[in-house]
């Protein structure tokens, strides 16, 4: 009932996507909500990170790669030739699988974005936005101290909370995440988890996981892929606890995937 | 077969090749010792000079000056005559042949030497000024014991009476070494004494500047767009491709185009640095491709997409990440490809680097020799005094490109960016 509030952010409608000749994507209808975090769950090589980056159009830079359909973002489309990219992400960004900062200070990870889009005209407002960046990502504390030492000296949690960091940085509204947390141990997991959990309060965050028990924790809607398409969407209670679909009660149950 | 036998032939073969592995290393740096042992040994004694010390007795008389004796007065006086008449003191003469031969125990350049001592402060008639000239090749190979003396007069370079004089200098101590400064700073000369690579080195590091000014730009330049924002198609293949086949060209055909092109088309200035830089770097050009690319391959596709998720576009993707990441890899591509263009000779033999110049090039459009060439026309040379020369151009020719190779190595451990 509470979902039927909520506010749609994103909507796919009829969404297929190409990789050359092969067909990744067939026909996907999904709707996320604002300031929610949406799971997408599914089986190896069912499509799950090709469709989170149709959302802020990540696999333009693939070549082979065609994008068949629609995607609104607050009702407007993105596939439209004139929308810019950099713009779109500019309101969209994105935690990868592995961690990936910048070979650059923690200071420059952060103020990388602000910089190429002008956020910030005065030092200390710079130092403003990379403190609220790191500490809205939780890492406030742990790095302050060092702010001058590479990204990539952090520790492989710390890493992927810079990059969380990185992509707050630029205020965006929707938040991807593809497998962050498939690097990282149980308690770095359990940090970005409970961050995750803060953040989306004011972000809306789309998350792609292998681990259902993630799903379930901070996920409040999930959406079942396999083979390119969705099987069933809803929200997460009752995908995990009495889902309709049986290949889905099949996926959670670990029969298969 | 057993189970231990097996493992037996298993061990057997691991140490068969660990064998043969140390054995090929082995016989590399045999061979490699033997090569810088011969170079070192043959050209060693070529940084250093034989002098003779003879006392010139200052004679304002013998100098042509009319007037009163100035600086610009002695800066213009001739010191021919003065020079003779001190040398000829070393050792009495009968006649005018022997006198000859006196002579020709130094290098034709003793009057130069005289006076860059003598007119640079004032001296009184009769001042006996002990000076340090240089001596003739023939001297200066017999003082480094490269001259067998035991043979018959008619088969040495050096006659009994020079032989004579030699070791009555010896014995006064007059005939002493010093380092070869002119070896460093003269150009080429028929006298093996009086030559240098200070022409060659000039020229080569013309060549080189502007094969690098051409060459790096373009080369940066071309990879970065085919690699980064070319589109994947047949154009961009069969560009690929011919990069390739390029880097793989001779490099005398790289000559023959500078000579159709260049000399004869164009009409730039023969023998010059110019059109030597200009020739090596359409040979250098592929060569730093094929690097460059492969340094902006390597760069992860993770830090590519790190900047794209952020907002940057695909320009300040490449240029503000993807290329500051390859460029150690870069330029020690385009360090080695430079140090290949400077141990090039057959290409600039084709566009007349041959040409025998004494003067120093004080511009890339001047005339010039370059290092490999120098080698190549000294070693043609029968003087004893040139084989040693050739030997030390090549051990400065290695040196150069050890430093270059090793400078690239350096950037590329130093600066190269592990990923995790
Ligand atoms: N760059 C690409 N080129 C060609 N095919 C691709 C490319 N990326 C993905 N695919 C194909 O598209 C399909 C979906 O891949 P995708 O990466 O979206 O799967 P996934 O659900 O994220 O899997 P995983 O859980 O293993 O990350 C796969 O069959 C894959 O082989
Ligand atoms: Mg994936």
């Amino acid at each position: 009932m509470e979902l039927e509030n909520k506010k749609i952010k994103i909507q796919a409608k009829n969404l297929n996507v190409y990789y050359g000749a092969k067909q990744a994507l067939f026909n996907i209808n999904l709707e996320i909500n604002q300031k929610e975090v949406t799971a997408l769950i599914g089986p190896s090589g069912c499509g799950k990170s090709t469709f989170i980056r149709c959302i802020n159009r990540m696999n333009d830079v693939i070549d082979i790669c065609k994008v068949d359909g629609s995607i609104e973002i607050d009702g407007s489309e993105i596939n439209d030739k004139k929308v810019d990219v950099v713009m779109l992400r500019e309101k969209i960004g994105m935690v990868f699988q592995k961690p990936n900062p910048f070979p650059k200070s923690i200071y420059d990870n952060i103020a990388y974005g602000p910089i190429i889009h002008g956020l910030a005209e005065e030092k200390n407002q710079m130092d403003n936005i990379v403190e609220t960046s790191l500490k809205k990502a939780a890492l406030w504390d742990e790095v302050k101290d060092r702010l001058d030492e590479p990204g990539t000296s952090l520790s492989g949690g710390q890493q992927q909370r810079l990059c969380i960091a990185r992509a707050l940085s630029v205020s965006p509204e929707v938040i991807l995440m593809d497998e962050p947390c498939s690097a990282l141990d149980p308690i770095a997991t359990a940090k970005i988890e409970e961050l995750i959990d803060e953040l989306k309060k004011s972000y809306t965050i789309v998350i792609v996981t292998h681990s259902m028990a993630q799903a379930v924790r901070v996920s409040q809607k999930t959406g079942f892929f396999h083979m390119g398409k969705i099987i069933e969407v809803d929200s997460t209670d009752k995908i995990f606890k009495n889902p309709s679909n049986k290949m889905t009660q099949d996926y959670i149950t670990g029969r298969f995937g | 077969m057993t189970k231990e036998e097996r493992l037996k032939k298993r061990y057997n073969s691991e140490k068969r090749f660990k064998f043969y592995g140390i054995l090929s290393v082995s016989l590399a740096m045999i061979f490699v010792l033997v090569l810088i042992q011969n170079i070192v040994s043959k050209g060693s004694s070529a940084f250093s000079r034989t002098t003779i010390e003879v006392d010139i007795i200052y004679n304002a008389n013998l100098l042509e000056i009319e007037g009163p004796i100035t600086k610009e007065a002695l800066n213009n006086a001739e010191f021919y005559d003065l020079s003779v008449e001190s040398i000829l003191k070393i050792f009495p003469s009968q006649n005018a042949k022997e006198e000859r031969q006196v002579l020709r125990l130094f290098s034709p350049d003793f009057e130069y030497e005289v006076k860059r001592v003598l007119s640079k402060k004032p001296n009184k008639i009769n001042d006996i000024v002990p000076i340090r000239l240089t001596a003739s090749d023939d001297v200066d190979q017999l003082n480094k014991g490269n001259f067998p003396r035991d043979l018959p007069e008619d088969r040495r370079r050096v006659s009994n009476f020079q032989l004579n004089i030699y070791d009555n200098l010896v014995e006064q101590d007059k005939i002493g070494k010093k380092f070869n400064d002119y070896f460093f700073t003269k150009g080429d000369s028929r006298d093996p004494e009086l030559a240098g690579i200070g022409g060659s080195l000039m020229g080569s590091f013309f060549t080189i500047v502007i094969c690098l000014i051409l060459s790096f730009p373009i080369a940066i330049m071309a990879s970065i767009y085919l690699e980064e924002f070319a589109p994947k198609n047949k154009i961009t293949d069969f560009i690929e491709i011919n990069i390739n086949n390029l880097a793989a060209v001779p490099s005398i055909v790289y000559g023959l185009l500078g000579l159709g092109i260049l000399l004869s088309v164009m009409e730039f200035p023969r023998s010059t640095p110019l059109v030597a830089g200009i020739t090596l770097s359409l040979m250098t050009l592929p060569r730093i491709i094929i690097p460059c690319r492969a340094s902006l391959k390597a760069v992860p596709p993770s830090i590519r997409e790190a900047a794209l998720s952020v907002g940057a576009s695909k320009f300040q993707t490449v240029f503000h990440h993807v290329v500051p990441l390859a460029m150690p890899g870069t330029l020690s591509g385009t360090i080695i490809g430079l140090a290949q263009a400077l141990g090039e000779t057959a290409p600039l033999i084709l566009i007349g680097m041959v040409a025998f110049v004494v003067d120093i090039p004080g511009t890339p459009v001047d005339p010039s020799a370059s290092l490999p060439v120098q080698v190549f026309l000294w070693s043609e040379q029968a003087e004893r005094g040139f084989v040693e020369k050739t030997s030390a151009t090549i051990m400065m020719l290695l040196g150069f490109l050890i430093v270059m190779n090793f400078i690239a190595v350096y950037l590329r451990q130093k600066f190269e960016k592990k990923w995790n």
